[in-house]
């Protein structure tokens, strides 16, 4: 036994530490890289407000990426997204903000907002605070977690609703999402006060003190720039890999044609509820993020208003295309402050260019290819590419 | 049991209504496959033009202060609106539908989701007045502005029972009447014209197929225009008796519209999509299914805001039961399950 794994481990070893480097290490290093740029560089240059803009882009992004596995990749129609981001919102945020309010972490007499204008949570090893804040290891555990919720629920909704074809799935799916929405605005109003808090028991949770109708407000803001563009690269990378596995060629061929797949043997209801669970899992992390970005979260973030913002996002940038569904959430996201001139007009124009935008490139921004798939000498190789692009 | 007949009259009135907009969405899902996403918003612009043309036609009349309207501004309204509504319909499937006959069908629900959004906005214009009350104040602006607006009552009211005599078993007030009867002349109109009609079997006929349809000589484009402005009709009716039945308009963008909108398209899906008599039958199951899960969770207040746990769930018995509808029988309570070839 251990004579065989003696053998192993040498000639594993380097390929599996080159395997590490490549598909770990590297892009959470570019990530960070992107992440620290945006902080430091873009933020600071642009000003206060646009660098809020950035904020909400980069949830955008996140967003339109995370659906573009459900819708994109593999062909189904969701309009419930932002009921999986709303869940993500919430359940991160309840645990940043009564984790501080609690004061059972060193974090909790900080000011958030203090922190983030100053960039002053960038701290190697005070003794309490190891790399970076504490609030910043808490927000990124909350949003880990809150992203696991989601896609807990991703997967109770999606095992019964997958069944259904087309716009049923879209239907069902629209219908969890104001489910969701009136259930969140029937929670118990938030506690402020610390002594309240201890004084709870644990029947006082069943329904959650998560603000009702009126939201809830004063999250820890430790989402800055760079943390959200750290996650928007990351999960960039990671939807482009899952594309590229075994298991994205499963899903598109899904989208392509489901009884041709499954006839090919490829299990669709498990794949479905794999693409579900995926898109929740990260919606619900982008929630979580979303939560922290010094925003009010409302109910009705959970709304098919919000849904239908990313999927607008995914159909012009083009089903399936990963930069072009990030170019479509950059560029959507940024013309509503761009018209801002315009005023009462702005949404005016809006809609008129998506219905334009609809009637002139049906197939969205870049169709179902890739941005670099456009260039000229990749276009003469095109017939070698081992990717499924109809 | 009285107030058990109270919400029976109350589910008739409000299924109606829903019954009139799923009519308008299922019409166009038979026809053209896609969810019009725009509709609920030609069912608000019916409300509020039947809002403008009321207040218009009562200040022109200059009635003596205290005096109800005549009677016969309602029908009048209702008819012009309808007109009104018919021509927006046209006009949206000319301009944003019909270039995308061959496209997929998920860009025209985007484009659907556009023309929602652009409606939504335009109404919310602030606009210039079309009348004014005695002080010189303006009551009614096209388009609607941002502000929510009262709409006249046009139909007498039932006075507040005599306290002195014997408790009425139901209150039926004449709004309740109108309504219910001029939902069904409207249905009975359409299940006319697409049963037994040559329009409406070739209205069938393009929706079983539409090339088929085409080759035997049914002019498409016609026959999916007339549905359109149809659908628009009936929804702008049931705008115009929204608007007598619940007279505080909000402004067009606001949410609850969207709301009233989503739930008729879930009568529509409930009742199988695409099947006119189906949309009716989903359109009073939804209202009856609201109010009774309100009536039987009215007695359960909230534990900390002491609202009534029955009103503020009257969405979650709606999307429950279409998510339990279509997990039982996925193409609605009268739809047929199409075979699908290889």
């Amino acid at each position: 036994m251990s004579g065989e794994l003696q053998q192993l481990v040498p000639t594993m070893m380097p390929s599996a530490a080159r395997a590490l480097l490549k598909g770990v290490a590297l892009p959470v290093a570019s990530a960070l890289v992107l992440g620290l740029v945006m902080q430091f560089v873009v933020g600071p240059a642009i000003g206060a407000y646009p660098a809020s803009v950035a904020l909400q882009v980069g949830i955008s992004v996140m967003l339109a990426v995370s659906l573009n596995i459900v819708n994109g990749y593999t062909g189904q129609f969701s309009i419930g997204h932002a009921g999986f981001f709303a869940v993500g919102a919430y359940v991160g945020a309840g645990i940043s903000y009564y984790a501080a309010l609690s004061g059972i972490d060193p974090a909790s007499g900080q000011q958030p907002s203090q922190a983030l204008s100053n960039g002053a949570w960038l701290v190697w090893n005070d003794g309490q605070n190891f790399l970076f804040s504490y609030g910043e290891w808490r927000m990124i555990l909350a949003s880990i977690v809150g992203g696991c919720v989601a896609a807990g629920l991703g997967y109770i909704v999606g095992l019964p609703s997958l069944r259904l074809r087309g716009d049923y799935l879209a239907i069902v799916t629209l219908g969890f999402g104001e489910i969701t929405r009136v259930l969140l605005t029937q929670t118990k109003p938030q506690i402020f006060d610390r002594d309240e808090l201890a004084a709870t028991h644990a029947k006082d949770w069943v329904i959650p003190p998560m603000g009702g109708a009126t939201g809830f407000s004063d999250i820890p803001a430790y989402a800055s720039l760079m943390w959200v563009w750290f996650f928007v690269a990351v999960m960039i990378f990671f939807a482009y890999r899952v594309k590229q596995s075994s298991t994205g060629r499963a899903l598109l061929s899904i989208r392509e044609d489901e009884i041709a797949a499954r006839s090919m043997g490829v299990n669709i209801t498990k794949y479905k509820v794999r693409a579900f669970v995926l898109a929740a899992g990260l919606a619900g992390l982008a929630g979580s993020l979303y939560a922290h970005t010094g925003q009010v979260i409302r109910p009705q973030e959970a709304g098919f208003q919000r849904s239908f913002e990313v999927i607008i996002f995914v159909v012009l940038g083009g089903m399936g295309s990963i930069s072009g569904v990030v170019l479509a959430a950059i560029i959507l996201s940024i013309l509503p402050e761009a018209l801002r001139d315009l005023s009462e007009y702005r949404l005016i124009v809006y809609a008129l260019l998506l219905i334009l935008m609809m009637i002139v490139r049906p197939k969205g921004l870049f169709g179902v290819r890739e941005i670099w798939e456009f260039w000229p000498f990749t276009r003469a190789k095109k017939s070698e590419k081992k990717v499924i692009t109809p | 049991m009285a107030e058990l007949l109270q919400i029976m009259v109350a589910v008739v009135a409000v299924g109606s209504l829903y019954a009139l907009i799923a009519l308008g969405y299922t019409m166009v899902y038979g026809i053209l496959k896609f969810i019009n996403f725009a509709h609920s918003d030609v069912f608000v612009l019916g409300a509020w033009v039947s809002l403008v043309l009321s207040v218009m036609i009562i200040s022109a009349l200059k009635l003596a202060p205290g005096s109800s309207p005549p009677l016969w501004i309602a029908p009048l309204v209702l008819i012009a609106a309808m007109v009104v509504c018919g021509l927006v319909g046209f006009a949206i499937e000319r301009l944003a539908y019909k270039p995308l006959r061959k496209a997929p069908r998920l860009n025209v629900l985007i484009t659907a989701i556009g023309v929602s959004l652009l409606l939504q906005n335009v109404g919310q214009l602030t606009g210039f007045a079309v009348a004014k009350d005695d002080d010189g104040k303006t009551i009614a602006t096209v388009p609607f502005g941002p502000s929510p607006k009262r709409m006249p009552s046009l139909l007498p009211e039932t006075a507040a029972p005599d306290p002195n005599l014997a408790k009425p078993l139901v209150l039926i007030q004449p709004v309740d009447v109108f309504i219910f009867v001029s939902a069904i002349v409207l249905m009975v109109g359409l299940q006319y014209l697409v049963f037994r009609t040559k329009f409406g079997a070739a209205m069938r006929a393009v929706s079983f197929n539409t090339e088929t349809a085409a080759l035997m000589g049914i002019r498409v484009d016609r026959v999916i225009s007339v549905t359109f402005v149809t659908g628009a009709m009936l929804a702008a009716a049931a705008g115009f008796m929204y608007a007598l039945k619940y007279p505080g308009l909000n402004q067009t963008a606001h949410e609850t519209w969207v709301l009233l909108g989503l739930k008729a398209f879930v009568a529509a899906v409930v009742g199988g999509i695409g099947n006119v008599r189906g949309a009716v039958l989903g359109g009073f199951l939804i209202a009856f299914i609201e109010f009774m899960g309100m009536y039987c969770f009215s007695k359960y207040l909230d534990p900390v805001l002491h609202t009534n746990m029955g009103t503020n769930l009257r969405d979650v018995y709606v999307f429950a039961m279409l998510i339990f509808v279509l997990l039982v029988r996925p193409a609605g309570i009268l739809g047929s399950q199409l075979k699908e070839k290889v």
